[in-house]
């Protein structure tokens, strides 16, 4: 399930295989199968924006989705590595929600003597949370790692654990508010920089449309960036003598999804412009691409849940390899904990309860196999938006809540379904 | 006493690529002890699936009559109806279970669903008594030794009525005390009426206790033998009787020093902490030399190998392993890598190739290192990797991205090997490096193997087919029961002294 097009060598001799035709249909089927649940997505935006008549594609609603689904996201990064790697992780939820329990009374509910007076502030805090995150994940790794005790069992024990310390730090009540640094975590939006680019002035019986300048200057370079980078990987292996995707094809894909990166940037741009969450987002989804993709680590973690025993036999020390996973997956729990407190404003007993589901539900969504092995971070992240753009679309529409779970529960089903029937059928 | 009940008439089975059995006759007589032995790999266990339904009617061709009338089994089920009971190598005992509970297991003695436990412990007690095996009905089957399991496999049988006994290998794993009380009471069993086929490559036993003995090779019946003609010379001629033709690429070989050396290795099993599995194997290899293991199924030549391989198998692992003289840390995969040590497993899917990823993707994975600066990979050099070894070891496959999942044994075993070559070791070990693929691929991979030791690499090849080990090696260790037990240059070695220096190992055990 790579993004990259079977390529031919051409120092490979013709009678040593079938040589695949890289005909731009043949090309097309391949991308097709790749990208179909970025299509789905983009269907279910379409439909939604007809229901919901055209609320969901408004600047604000777009801006809502993305705040209100970031600490989703944050978590089904983690969560992507450690369902490839074979394992389940059913304790971020409540991790989530006690690390926002801690940020709260470290910055407000606690009063520190003045010689420690430091511990409150908040990027103290948020460093000392997301180390307690990471030390949790890395006691659950190691439990799983070197004592061999099934993730399901270490993470359900955690999950409990941390559900029953979240309320007893906060002693049943709700604390806040948050210092206005915290916030700005999940509230604020990156400074205007550039300065505001006015494209309709406001005058009398024309709405006034006015563009965020930092977005915008910030989504075009991202879009150069993302061509130049695609174009100089085509040179690259044109140079070494690999044969890539047909010219055409290449091009349309390459302009589709510039266009929908500098569409969203106009949409952001005409609202409050970049949140600063989305920054923080787009830098970690970046990062797993890269670990996914290029990093031995990451090719580690496939092969190991591919098969477990192959992979030690080939050197890889499992065990470590499993031990790093959970860590990383408590730090990002602590991440999206302090993301969900920030947002609320406040640390509550009930933060992060089911979250876990969600996040599990987005990387199943996405493409991962339940088996291990198979999973991409792009497919966690759509089908974390997938889930999202569902959530904000029934409840425009004022669906009662109990349809809208069910109807979820259909869709991961269907989602889970159709990709096993697409591989059983290839 | 001469009735025959069961007839196997021209059964040929054919797997994809390779016909496992070719017209095979056998027929058994009421009341006999019929053996059939072979090497490993020429059909037995596969005939008797055949026999049992494992491998269903219609997926074989040939004629089974049983009692007179021609049987069309579906499943074990079936067979097991009509009183043929089957006991595999590998016992299929639960062992969390109570041995009364195994006994009825599938069977159970109950009224409209609800076990009767007391006709339960009644009737597991009287079968217990009859295969002479003294322990409660409710002690579980864990707590028993491998001896009594067999035997509480047996009681299983018989409480299926059984009418002819199929024994796979029985005393594989049995002491010798084991082994004879199992063997007597066989003959019981014969005096009983009760027929059986005793599958065994143990030639002392089966003298001792077959009627006749039918002898199979490469898928063939060769001939059986009757109680008069049976003698161990007899038999070990009529099972590796066959020619060798030019099935090996030439070889010359151009031997150096000694590379790799092990002293008294010693290694316990995991589980049985207290049994040695590995009893203190010396060893070595030289420079440019193939050196090949030869011993039966069970003789422990894998669990020497994955143990010297990273500690892979088994507890309490001591033994010195040396490296150019030097000695050197093995205790890890890792560890052992870096010192030039790879080790291609036997069994390529379940401990090889992870089967949903790629063809490049395998075969860098030994050696990350090799295709990537500070921990980050570089795609096209490993392109150029992955190229380069499917060319070399000629893989088919539509490109270097088909999943190994989906190529073929052959093509798969060599996929296993490139991985191991670009970890460029010094010392390559090779278990059974051509099981279950065609001749043509293995004519491949015994190039290949040419072709290392040519470049001065050591190669040790596990394999329990010994026309390959006499046809690709450069000398043979016999390994038996743990032990090596016999050591011979190849120019000196035949199928018939190997298989003496087993035998003879296996008698000097007995006494």
């Amino acid at each position: 399930m790579t993004t990259e097009t079977a390529p031919q060598s051409a120092t490979i001799p013709a009678e040593t295989g079938a040589r695949q035709q890289l005909t731009i249909w043949g090309a097309l089927q391949a991308n097709l199968r790749d990208y179909g649940l970025l299509l789905v997505l983009i269907l279910i935006m379409l439909f939604f924006q007809w229901t919901t008549g055209g609320v969901l594609f408004k600047p604000l609603n777009l801006t809502n989705i993305v705040l209100q689904n970031s600490y989703i996201i944050v978590m089904a990064l983690g969560m992507l590595l450690v369902i490839v790697a074979g394992h389940i992780d059913l304790s971020v939820g409540a991790v989530s929600g006690f690390i926002g329990a801690l940020a709260a009374m470290l910055m407000v509910g606690w009063k520190f003597p003045p010689e420690l007076a430091f511990l409150a502030n908040p990027i103290v805090a948020g460093l000392i949370c997301l180390l307690v995150g990471a030390i949790i994940g890395a006691v659950q790794g190691w439990l799983i790692a070197y004592y061999r005790i099934p993730a399901f069992i270490v993470t359900l024990a955690g999950m409990l654990i941390f559900k029953g310390l979240s309320l007893s730090i906060l002693a049943g009540q709700s604390v806040g508010p948050f210092p206005a640094e915290f916030q700005l975590l999940s509230a604020g939006f990156i400074p205007d920089f550039v300065g505001p680019i006015t494209l309709i002035p406001a005058s009398q019986g024309v709405q006034p449309l006015v563009l965020h300048g930092a977005t915008v200057l910030i989504g075009v370079v991202a879009v150069a960036a993302m061509v130049l980078a695609a174009v100089w990987g085509r040179a690259r292996r044109k140079g070494r003598g690999y044969e890539s995707e047909p010219f055409a094809l290449f091009v349309a894909k390459n302009v589709v999804i510039a266009a929908l990166v500098l569409f969203f940037t106009y949409m952001l741009a005409s609202y409050k412009g970049l949140p600063n969450v989305l920054v923080v987002m787009g830098v970690l989804i970046a990062g797993f691409v890269f670990l996914t993709k290029r990093l031995t680590f990451g090719r580690r973690i496939y092969a190991m849940g591919g098969n477990l025993k192959a992979a030690a036999l080939s050197g890889i020390k499992t065990e470590r390899l499993t031990f790093y996973i959970f860590a990383i997956m408590g730090a990002l729990a602590a991440l999206a904990g302090m993301i969900y407190a920030a947002r609320l404003n406040s640390a509550t007993p009930k933060a992060g309860q089911g979250l876990e589901l969600d996040v599990i539900a987005a990387v199943f969504i996405g493409g991962a196999s339940a088996l291990g092995g198979v999973g991409q971070v792009a497919g966690a992240v759509i089908g974390a938006f997938i889930m999202g753009v569902m959530n904000n679309g029934m409840s425009i529409m004022g669906i009662n809540i109990d349809l809208q779970q069910m109807i979820k529960g259909v869709v991961l089903l269907a989602a889970v379904f159709f990709d096993l029937y697409n591989k059983n059928k290839g | 006493m001469t009735d025959t009940i069961l007839e196997m008439r021209n059964i040929t089975k054919t797997f994809p690529g390779v016909k496992a059995l070719q017209n095979v006759n056998l027929d058994v007589r009421a009341g006999e002890i019929h053996a059939i032995v072979g090497e490993n790999g020429a059909g037995k266990s596969t005939l008797m699936k055949v026999l049992s339904g494992v491998y269903p009617h219609g997926s074989y061709e040939g004629q089974i009559i049983y009692n007179g009338e021609e049987c069309h089994f579906r499943s074990i089920r079936d067979s097991e109806h009509k009183g043929i009971v089957i006991i595999h190598q590998e016992l299929a005992l639960v062992p969390l279970l109570s041995i009364a509970e195994n006994i009825y297991l599938g069977n159970e003695q109950s009224n409209v669903g609800i076990i009767d436990w007391d006709r339960t412990r009644e009737g597991a007690r009287a079968l217990l008594m009859k295969v002479g095996l003294k322990e409660d009905p409710d002690t579980l089957v864990t707590n028993i030794g491998t001896g009594k399991q067999q035997l509480v496999e047996i009681a299983k049988a018989l409480s299926k009525q059984v009418k002819l006994l199929i024994l796979d290998e029985p005393t594989a794993s049995l002491s010798e005390k084991d082994s004879e009380a199992l063997l007597s009471l066989l003959l019981g069993f014969k005096a009983q009426g009760i027929s059986c086929i005793l599958i065994s490559h143990k030639l002392n036993e089966v003298s001792k206790v077959a009627d006749r003995i039918t002898v199979i090779r490469d898928g063939h019946t060769i001939e059986t033998l009757t109680k008069d003609q049976i003698t161990e010379d007899r038999i070990i001629t009529s099972m590796v009787g066959r020619s060798l033709d030019d099935r090996y690429p030439p070889r010359t070989p151009d031997v150096g020093g000694i590379v790799f050396e092990v002293k008294n290795w010693s290694v316990y099993h995991p589980q049985h902490r207290d049994r040695q599995v590995i009893k203190g194997i010396d060893l070595n290899v030289r420079k440019g030399e193939v050196v090949g293991i030869a011993g039966l199924m069970g003789s422990g030549r894998t669990e020497f190998a994955m143990s010297l391989f990273g500690k892979s198998y088994g507890v309490r692992v001591s033994g010195e392993a040396m490296l150019h003289g030097k000695k050197v840390d093995t205790s890890s995969v890792e560890k052992a890598v870096s010192h030039g040590i790879a080790y291609a497993t036997e069994d390529r899917k379940t401990y090889g190739l992870n089967l949903i990823d790629h063809i490049k993707h395998n075969t860098t994975l030994a050696n990350l290192v090799g295709v990537s600066r500070w921990g980050v990979i570089d795609d096209l050099h490993e392109l150029d990797v992955a190229n380069d070894y499917r060319r070399k070891t000629n893989i088919r496959s539509s490109s270097v991205y088909q999943a190994t999942g989906n190529l073929s044994g052959g093509n798969q075993q060599k996929v296993v090997l490139s991985k191991w070559l670009f970890a460029n070791p010094e010392v390559l070990i090779l278990d059974e490096p051509t099981r279950g693929i065609d001749v043509g691929a293995k004519y491949e991979i015994y190039s290949i193997i040419n072709q290392l030791a040519g470049q001065g690499k050591a190669i040790v090849v596990i394999s329990s087919e010994m026309p390959e080990l006499l046809g690709i090696t450069d000398r043979i260790y016999v390994m038996n029961e743990g032990r090596i037990v016999g050591e011979m240059p190849t120019a000196e070695a035949s199928q018939e002294k190997i298989m003496r220096a087993i035998v003879r190992a296996e008698g000097k055990a007995a006494s």
